[in-house]
């Protein structure tokens, strides 16, 4: 029993939700009254899109890229939804659908070309910023009403976000750890060339993965205009940010297709709940980016640690 | 004719043919007027994109996964720790100037400590750092504005025959960093540690050494370009090395030095630099709204990319 709990694989499993209960002690510490239903939701609420950009973010690692320019996409999403979506449904779903079909596009270029990631979604991220600029030029627009209805639903005993979080979560794991195709789409990260030999097509994981990706955007820019009264381009900017962080958090490694759906859900509620706990301890404004680097380097730090018990055992 | 073969087999004249032509369609648009004036201000701003740019470059060099993502926030934090040493006097400058390397070096130890130490990917380490040195740059600079000496900003502004002064110490610099690639144990060592890293280990190669100079080289040139720019642009902002970290790594694979690593490309990172520079301009010059603008940027970036990038396929 005491070597299942000290073995260091156990332990990488754990440290994303020992990361998160130790942050949700010091904040009930610090100030009691969060320990409630108004509290827990108040909190967490911007929770969900920043764990369903994580999800997009853990997509597009899982072949061994990197999004850049999932900040500026969620902006967009959220700028069509408070515009189109919100007059002409159908023709909201049809941009957004497109949004989707570019994502895939754009998954396809990286694997044809063999470009680098980052420079390409760096690229879009200004295609997304213009084309946001374009469809709102001055924040306004409003949230669809259903979107709104359901992200202010007030369940019982057990607050939304966490209902949300538990959902996007499992359908997550689910999705890429129990399914068949799953273990190809994490293998074409991990061994490209294994998965390749054995007749998959590494084009069509690459563009299947990046589709996911921009279906988690487009729901994480859907939520986030639930949330927020109106839209604005640069609404979701430092999700770029928040997605990597949170799927580091969540103890995914960025090469080898090793990710974790559930620590990924996991590393962006803890990143959501820093920046209250950083204002509970009166960490000036100033330092807050600064602080949520250095616990990103903490969590990194005690993931190298645990590496090298395993190494010497 | 193999002379003239051999000439358009170097990957970098694309860059400057890119470069031309976007400021020939800038300045048939203005029908001739302000060509040799916008030459000028594309020589200036893209002198700072070289600068970050070659330090990139080595960076890139070093092979797949190997990127800077830290060069913005070293510029703010050397530009705002030295401006605000300087304190506007002339005869500060040599000091401000070794806070610079000071904050250079400091940067380079620590991004190289967590790639070192934690084992992660360059990306993330400097990433996570960036977040750490944009924070002290902001406590330390309370985002105040402080003028440079009059005489760094005349250093950074002067110019002979429309020819800034810094573009051409900048290009001095860049062909001296030709010769540390090329002829050099250490450039040499970059060039083997991005063709194969198990290859260059096997051959005796100092490789953490080698990676460690490397990050430490290009904290030390963002922070020079984060000097120079402060001196430049009437003082340090925050939000100035923004505009770099697309910039510094466009340039490198737009100049055409291969992002498999293993191949380096100095006087591509010129034409690279220049046509940024130039697009962006021209964008201006066509007084596209803001929207159109982002949307053309990236959209063009995107595409030389995938035209100058990616013929070569990884081993």
């Amino acid at each position: 029993m005491i070597a299942t709990v000290t073995s260091p694989r156990f332990l990488r499993a754990i440290l994303p939700a020992l990361s998160l209960a130790v942050l949700l002690a010091l904040i009930f510490y610090l100030n009691p009254r969060t320990m409630s239903y108004v509290g827990l939701n108040l909190m967490l609420n911007l929770a969900i899109p920043i764990a369903l950009a994580t999800i997009a973010q853990l997509c597009v690692i899982t072949v061994n890229d990197l999004d850049l320019s999932i900040g500026a996409y969620v902006g967009f999403v959220v700028c069509v939804a408070a515009t189109y979506l919100h007059q002409t449904p159908a023709l909201g779903v049809l941009v957004l659908g497109a949004g989707i079909l570019v994502y895939a596009a754009l998954g396809a270029l990286i694997h044809l070309r063999n470009l680098p990631s980052i420079v390409v979604t760096l690229g879009m991220s200004f295609v997304w910023l213009g084309l946001a600029v374009l469809v709102l030029p001055t924040p306004g627009g409003k949230s669809p009403e259903w979107i709104a209805w359901l992200m202010k639903l007030k369940p019982a005993y057990i607050p939304f976000p966490i209902i949300a979080a538990a959902i996007i979560a499992a359908v997550a794991w689910f999705a890429l750890m129990r399914t068949s195709y799953g273990s190809i789409l994490r293998g074409s990260g991990g061994n490209p060339k294994a998965i390749e030999r054995a007749g998959w097509s590494l084009l069509k994981t690459k563009v299947a993965m990046f589709a996911l990706a921009g279906f988690f955007g487009v729901l994480s820019g859907l939520s986030l205009i639930g949330l927020t009264t109106s839209a604005q381009a640069n609404v979701a900017e430092r999700y770029t940010l928040y997605s990597i962080a949170g799927v580091i958090l969540g103890g995914g490694d960025f090469v080898g297709g090793r990710v974790s759906p559930v620590g990924a859900v996991l590393g962006a509620i803890t990143l959501t709940l820093s920046a209250p706990f950083l204002t509970f301890i009166h960490i000036p404004p100033d330092w807050q980016i600064g602080a949520q680097g250095a616990i990103l380097i903490i969590v990194l730090a005690l993931r190298a640690i645990i590496d090298r018990v395993e190494r010497r055992r | 004719m193999s002379w003239l073969q051999r000439i358009f087999e170097k990957p970098w004249l694309w860059s400057f043919i890119a470069a031309f032509l976007v400021w020939l369609a800038t300045i048939v648009f203005t029908r001739g007027q302000g060509g040799g004036e916008l030459l000028t201000a594309a020589l200036t701003f893209a002198t700072f994109f070289v600068i970050v740019g070659i330090g990139q470059m080595f960076v890139i060099t070093l092979g797949p996964g190997n990127v800077d993502l830290s060069i913005p926030a070293t510029m703010t934090l050397a530009g705002s720790v030295a401006m605000k040493v300087m304190d506007t006097q002339d005869s500060m400058i040599l000091i401000g100037l070794v806070v610079t390397i000071a904050c250079g070096l400091a940067v380079g130890i620590f991004n190289y400590a967590l790639i070192l130490v934690l084992r992660i990917p360059p990306i993330i380490a400097t990433l996570s750092s960036s977040f750490v040195i944009l924070s002290t740059a902001i406590a330390y600079g309370r985002g105040l504005r402080i003028k440079p000496p009059p005489l760094l900003a005349e250093f950074t502004t002067v110019q002979v025959a429309g020819i800034p002064i810094l573009a051409i110490v900048v290009t001095a610099l860049a062909g001296a960093m030709g010769v540390v690639l090329h002829r050099t144990i250490y450039g040499r060592s970059v060039l083997a540690i991005g063709q194969s890293l198990r290859a260059a280990r096997f051959a005796g190669i100092p490789v953490e050494r080698i990676r460690f100079l490397t990050y430490v080289l290009s904290a030390l040139l963002a922070s020079l370009c984060g000097f120079l720019f402060s001196g430049f642009s009437g003082g340090s902002s925050l939000s100035m090395g923004e505009q770099y970290l697309l910039a510094s790594i466009a340039v490198v694979v737009i100049g055409g030095t291969s992002v498999a690593g293993g191949s380096g490309n100095l006087p591509g990172l010129w034409g690279a630099a220049l046509f940024l520079f130039l697009v962006q301009s021209m964008l201006n010059t066509y007084q596209l709204s803001a929207g159109l603008r982002y949307l053309a940027t990236g959209l063009i970036i995107i595409t030389v990319i995938t035209a100058a990038g990616g013929q070569k396929t990884q081993r």
